[in-house]
């Protein structure tokens, strides 16, 4: 039974991490390394292949698996235990991570060739997918919550990896601060989530909550509330309005990084999540609708912003950022299959694109300013046709697979009468197509504008090899999800289907299958998506001076966009300053040094002043002594005659 | 016919007092060192005669070890006037106050 194996799936990484972490630094060679790495994640993958086979062997109403490990907390009303669940959206999880981990690992071993940290990186990627697994395995919030924070370190930890570098206005270790404590903002938020759900469901356990929560009455102010409190955190681990500022800062980590953690697998939690608890949400309408509209603003705003980007990492952050604004927008309208669907294409191009960035990024030794890139099509021919197809997927172009993904969420979102996210959906679509062109004509094409005395030359194999498997799912992704309309089974909805099912149940969607209106928005969309390439395309290659008189015209809008609408200066201006001040003059001059440092001074000058008083009695001559010791005797003498 | 108890007690008493007044009001560190032997052999004068009155033999052998006791304690306290000597110069207690804060 395979499925019983996954907690060895689960474990291994974390084998991985201590041989490495441990002996790392003893294992001379990085190949060793490497491969430890490798095949801690790669067996993971084996083992969750053949869980899905065996659940696909099972009966559509028989695939949930229950591993208990062993009892963890047990205090009060709370038992909480080391148990995987294993169902139909664990296991999608399950391959999405170990599968684009393991290719990502092997990218890696080239990608990090010869740096000093080699064995740290690895050592710190498998504890980054032990913590992943964890989070997406788990049958309790509670093992939830440990992978939860589990990921939120690992992601700070190599942020900061190359932690001698400068990065910005700081260092990387600034960067990796900022993503720790906007992160633990939205912790905050799921823990109350968490703490909600227990004193209402008086368990922590998936399908003890679940079950409960099916018979639950609609629209109870709790369900709001916890629905809410865990968006919160859903919003800061998956970089959404208002806390999606740490994911840009994140990529001063290593570029294998920000494809692993920010872009294919961490920042996908938050979706998982909500996903996970589709029921609690389906009980809050509101908490929908919120999810939903932040959704559709991140989509929007982070595309903006990706419109004049020129750091390729850049762009590909704001990008990651604007598609995970879809995800939230399908979760919000109830289309959750179609969310966790382009969780997995997205983990597949998006992989793609930043490691084809990092691919560029290596060649030109550690360029990644777009305006001092140009004409490595010819030196980079792999990178650059897979870099296309990765483009082309995210740009939602029929056959790739982001068509399918992102015509479902938007298909999904019109279908629920949403038109107006829909249209804002459909704008974010026209920018992601236009900026990532204008991306793959900057780098690529036209004359080369890098420093004379570099020699690009195209990556080694364990760079291309997984370069070109992700170019292949990013192609064929999409055939999971074909939709009725274009004569698929749309495989992964069914196959998630009983998972969101008591939510469904609830939620009363309105089926609505108008074929002819579907393939209207379809051809809309790839028209959108197509105008905004051959946009960029004539743009970025033949009249730069379009661009460029337009961001000179538009001067206010331009600096508004390139600035980032002044976001992390807001946020500086309004939580981060006030806060300094507040510590430093309210808390540390005012309450510290005024208040306890005093009292305590107080107490010590008391005494001193009663000590001065009184030691005027000591004079130091030995027949004062001997008067009052003769005084006193004649005194007791006295006394005791007097009896 | 042996002398009354009550003289002896009075001779005591009157050496006892003479030795507190010597050790409160001399200054010189020897005298008050004498004063205190005077005291205390006043002390063994009463345990003798109260021996004797009362026919226990137990108050003269107390006494021999007060004695005893008194005879180390000269040495010692003889030397720490030496001590003190060398290091002030005097052996005028007024001078000598350093046992305080």
């Amino acid at each position: 039974m395979a499925s019983q194996l996954v907690p060895l799936a689960v474990f291994l990484p974390l084998l991985g991490f201590l041989v490495n972490g441990i002996l790392g630094r003893k294992i001379k060679h990085e190949a060793l390394i490497g491969a430890i790495g490798s095949a801690a994640v790669g067996a993971g993958f084996v083992i969750g292949v053949f869980t899905l086979l065996e659940l696909l062997r099972a009966a559509p109403d028989d695939r949930v698996r229950i591993i208990d490990l062993f009892p963890w907390i047990s205090a009060g009303g709370l038992t909480t235990g080391v148990a995987y669940q294993v169902d139909q959206l664990s296991v999608v999880m399950l391959l999405i991570v170990t599968g684009v981990g393991f290719l990502i690992h092997v990218y890696a071993i080239g990608y990090m060739h010869g740096d000093p940290g080699f064995w740290r990186f690895f050592a710190y990627l498998n504890l980054f997918i032990f913590a992943m697994l964890n989070l997406v395995m788990a049958d309790n919030f509670l093992l939830l919550f440990l992978g939860w924070e589990g990921v939120g370190l690992c992601s700070y930890l190599l942020i900061g990896f190359w932690y001698e570098r400068n990065f910005e206005k700081g260092t990387t270790g600034d960067a990796a601060k900022k993503a720790f404590i906007v992160n633990r903002i939205g912790d905050f938020g799921f823990l109350i989530g968490m703490f909600l759900i227990f004193t209402t469901f008086g368990s922590l356990r998936f399908q003890t909550v679940f079950a409960q929560a099916a018979v639950f009455e609609m629209g109870r102010n709790v369900m709001m509330a916890i629905t809410l409190a865990l968006f919160l955190g859903a919003t800061g681990k998956s970089a959404q309005i208002p806390l999606f500022i740490w994911l840009p800062d994140a990529m001063a980590g290593p570029t294998p990084v920000s494809a692993l953690i920010h872009a294919a697998t961490m920042v996908t939690a938050g979706v998982y999540m909500v996903a996970r608890c589709s029921i609690l949400y389906a009980l809050a309408p509101v908490s929908l609708e919120v999810v939903a509209v932040i959704g559709a603003a991140t989509a929007l705003l982070a595309a903006t912003i990706g419109l004049v980007q020129n750091d390729i990492k850049k762009v590909l952050a704001y990008s990651t950022v604007s598609q995970l604004g879809y995800m939230f927008l399908a979760l919000g309208v109830g289309a959750f299959s179609a969310g966790i669907f382009h969780v997995m294409t997205h983990a597949f191009f998006k992989a793609l694109l930043f490691l084809g960035a990092g691919a560029v990024i290596h060649a030109l030794r550690d360029e990644q300013d777009i305006q001092h890139m140009g004409g490595l099509k010819s030196h980079l021919p792999v990178t650059y046709r897979t870099f296309l197809m990765g483009a082309i997927a995210i740009a939602g172009i029929f056959p790739f697979s982001g068509f399918f993904s992102k015509d479902e969420i938007l298909w999904k979102t019109f279908a629920g009468g949403q038109w107006g996210l829909w249209l804002i959906g459909l704008a974010g679509a026209f920018m992601t197509a236009f900026y990532m062109f204008r991306l793959v004509t900057l780098t690529f094409d036209g004359e080369p504008r890098w420093a004379p005395g570099k020699h690009p030359h195209e990556a080694p194999k364990t760079m291309t090899v997984p370069l070109m498997i992700l170019a292949f799912l990013s192609l064929v992704g999409g055939t999971l999800g074909i939709p009725p309309s274009l004569g698929g089974g749309n495989a992964i909805e069914h196959w998630l289907a009983p998972v969101f099912q008591p939510a469904y149940d609830r939620m009363a969607l309105g089926q609505h299958e108008n074929h002819a209106l579907e393939y209207a928005l379809m051809v809309l969309s790839v028209g959108v998506a197509l105008s905004g390439i051959f946009l960029a395309r004539v743009w970025y290659s033949r009249r730069k001076d379009i661009p460029e008189s337009l961001a000179g015209r538009f001067a206010p809008i331009y600096k508004l966009l390139f600035n980032k609408y002044y976001i992390d200066e807001a946020y500086e201006a309004a939580v981060v300053t006030p806060m300094h001040k507040g510590s430093e003059r309210l808390l540390w001059k005012g309450l510290d040094v005024g208040v306890i440092d005093w009292t305590v001074n107080a107490v010590a000058r008391l005494f001193g002043a009663l000590s001065r008083s009184v030691r005027v009695v000591q004079t130091g001559m030995a027949q004062n002594y001997v008067l009052v010791f003769v005084v006193g005797v004649i005194v007791m003498l006295a006394w005791l005659l007097a009896e | 016919m042996s002398v009354p108890l009550p003289y002896f007690l009075s001779l005591s008493a009157l050496l006892f007092t003479i030795g507190v007044i010597g050790v409160l009001i001399r200054r010189n560190v020897i005298v008050v060192f004498m004063c205190i032997e005077l005291m205390l052999n006043a002390v063994n004068l009463t345990l003798i005669a109260f021996s004797s009155a009362l026919g226990d033999i137990n108050g003269q052998a107390l006494v021999f070890f007060v004695m005893a006791v008194a005879a180390a304690e000269a040495a010692v306290g003889l030397a720490i006037v030496i001590a003190l000597f060398r290091n002030k110069q005097t052996v005028n207690i007024d001078d000598i106050n350093i046992l305080k804060w």
